[in-house]
């Protein structure tokens, strides 16, 4: 049994698809990161699975239970923390614990280990008010609710949007020391950085799967040669190799711009001597290993023609 | 009192508190005319607050700043009319068309309706969405609306342009389509001050600076940081001074 499983579900809200047909398998105790922009769909998948909505078409099934007939019994297993923080912002954080651990006739002292390595870090402002967290604080609280009855299938909607970049590691940290409890968590980013850290990943656009695989599966999806180029002004750098007739693509990753060719027959020098002519300095090219957000970006390119 | 205008930013000691919390401890540095200039800072480090001071929204506690030339103390109103701001929550009207939107902002800043116009005509060709003028905002994908909301918080042609995580949420095409907007504006003179949590997005600042509880720690290009701490990222810069001293409730 798969502790997730969707098949051809389709959902739409007026004249607006949000989900098109699409189908996927979660195994257990996998972490599966669906990824994609906002507006792809990825709530909309979320809410099926926790039962909050039901899809128009196909069928779906959470530790093999169905979501249209077993609501009551899948409410039971899973843990959910949607996209916007939905605690209770004028109840404590030790307030909101206590409440979702009664709601699922649990205490915090029966699963305290479970959620320890989380809440130790919250337990010196387990008098504050929710509201009053900062916003690395109230994700981990976010966490510890969603925890508190020991889920079977923990759903995890963009748990790290607008969260700073050490909160986002020391969040995936925890995630990854979950992993080892055998719990199947489905968690979504529009963080590139964040799908390499999942087993397996489902690349979302416009309610659809571009690509789902392993991550290292979808970074060597990208068939081209890949090159990093540097010069003094990256701005222009970006301009100057657009214009030019043997560029297949070229965007920016961080201080690099990341280049690959529409033809096989050139090779470094080549392109050190194209960007050359157009009087850069302190030039650099190298060949590179494509990564997820390559592989993700050329995708996009395909499903939809970004100039 | 004269406008001085060969830094787009000063700030000298600036501070803020509220009740016994310092949110933002004597911060100071300038920002020159035409930079992009990176303010990056984790959770609660104090960068609102400080922005909020800059755009003449929140009263110092104590220190001198200046925005655009304009003392942000006793010349707010002057500051609001100078600067742009968006922000990830931006603020277009999703029931107004898109030219309904030009116009709501255009006229916000005084201009006439013939400026209106001609601004409407070069925002949207630019953006190559001129057949959508008098669709609702509402049927834009997020991208593009990042897009307008970047544009019309330019419509007033303002010295400095605030941007609060201007990238939250869009696929990565669109990310770096947003930067190429950043570098044109600069390029054409504007200043740039800009807040991500992307740290790729931190590389394509000419400066940045690190906040960690309320103080500015580091603060330089990104390829000297880079070198001072010994990593190959941003990322690597920032996980090692952003941690703080203490956890932050």
């Amino acid at each position: 049994m798969k502790a997730i499983e969707i098949k051809n579900i389709s959902k739409s809200y007026g004249d607006i698809t949000a989900i098109d047909d699409l189908s996927f398998e979660v195994n257990k105790g996998e972490i599966f990161g669906l990824i994609g922009p906002d507006g792809s769909g990825k709530t909309s998948i979320f809410r099926m699975l926790t039962t909050v909505t039901l899809p128009d078409k196909g069928e779906a099934f959470v530790q093999g239970l169905n979501v249209r007939t077993d609501f009551k019994k899948i409410r039971k297993l899973i843990g959910y923390m949607p996209g916007r923080f939905s605690l209770y912002q004028d109840l404590t954080v030790e307030e909101n614990l206590e409440f979702y651990s009664s709601v699922f006739n649990t205490s915090i002292a029966d699963n305290y280990e479970l959620i320890k390595d989380i809440y130790s870090q919250l337990e010196p402002f387990k008098d504050r008010r929710a509201g009053k967290l900062s916003g690395g604080m109230k994700q981990k609280l976010a966490l510890s609710c969603a925890l508190i009855h020991r889920p079977e299938v923990l759903f995890l909607d963009e748990p790290t949007t607008g969260v700073d970049a050490v909160s986002r590691k020391e969040f995936w940290e925890m995630l990854d020391r979950l992993r080892k409890t055998g719990i199947t968590i489905l968690v979504s980013t529009p963080y590139m950085d964040e799908a390499a850290k999942c087993d397996r990943i489902a690349l979302i656009k416009d309610g659809k799967i571009l690509n789902i695989d392993t991550p290292d599966k979808i970074s060597s999806s990208f068939q081209r040669t890949l090159y990093a180029v540097r010069s003094a002004d990256t701005h222009q750098l970006i301009l100057d190799l657009r214009s030019w007739d043997k560029t297949h693509s070229s965007f920016a990753f961080g201080d690099n711009i990341h280049l690959s060719l529409n033809t096989d027959d050139l090779k470094e020098n080549d392109i050190l001597e194209y960007i050359e002519k157009k009087q850069h300095s302190d030039i650099n090219v190298a060949k590179i290993e494509p990564s997820i957000e390559d592989a993700f970006i050329e995708l996009l390119k395909q499903d939809e023609n970004h100039d | 009192m004269t406008r001085d205008l060969s830094k787009a930013v000063t700030v000298d000691k600036l501070t803020k508190k509220f009740g016994n919390f310092i949110a933002t401890d004597e911060i100071t540095f300038e920002v020159d005319k035409g930079e992009i200039f990176g303010f990056l800072g984790a959770n609660g480090a104090g960068k609102t607050t400080a922005i909020k001071m800059l755009c003449g929204l929140l009263t110092p506690t104590y220190g001198k700043a200046t925005v655009a030339g304009f003392d942000i103390y006793k010349q707010t109103e002057k500051i609001k009319q100078n600067i742009g701001y968006m922000s990830q929550k931006f603020s277009l009207y999703e029931d107004l068309t898109l030219f309904e939107n030009i116009r709501f902002y255009g006229g916000i800043y005084g201009l006439s309706g013939k400026e209106i116009k001609l601004k409407a005509k070069n925002i949207l060709s630019k953006l190559k969405i001129s057949e959508l003028a008098n669709k609702k905002v509402r049927s834009l994908p997020l991208g593009w609306k990042q897009k307008l909301a970047f544009s019309l918080s330019m419509i007033h042609e303002p010295d400095i342009i605030f941007l609060d995580e201007p990238t939250g949420g869009v696929d990565p095409i669109t990310r770096r389509q947003f930067w190429e907007l950043i570098y044109e504006a600069a390029d054409n003179g504007t200043t740039i001050f800009v807040t991500t949590h992307y740290m790729d997005e931190a590389e394509y600042c000419n400066r940045v600076s690190i906040m960690v509880d309320g103080k500015i720690v580091a603060l330089d290009k990104p390829s000297e940081l880079k070198k001072q701490y010994s990593v190959d990222s941003m990322d690597g810069v920032f996980q090692i001074l952003a941690r703080g001293t203490s956890v932050k409730g």
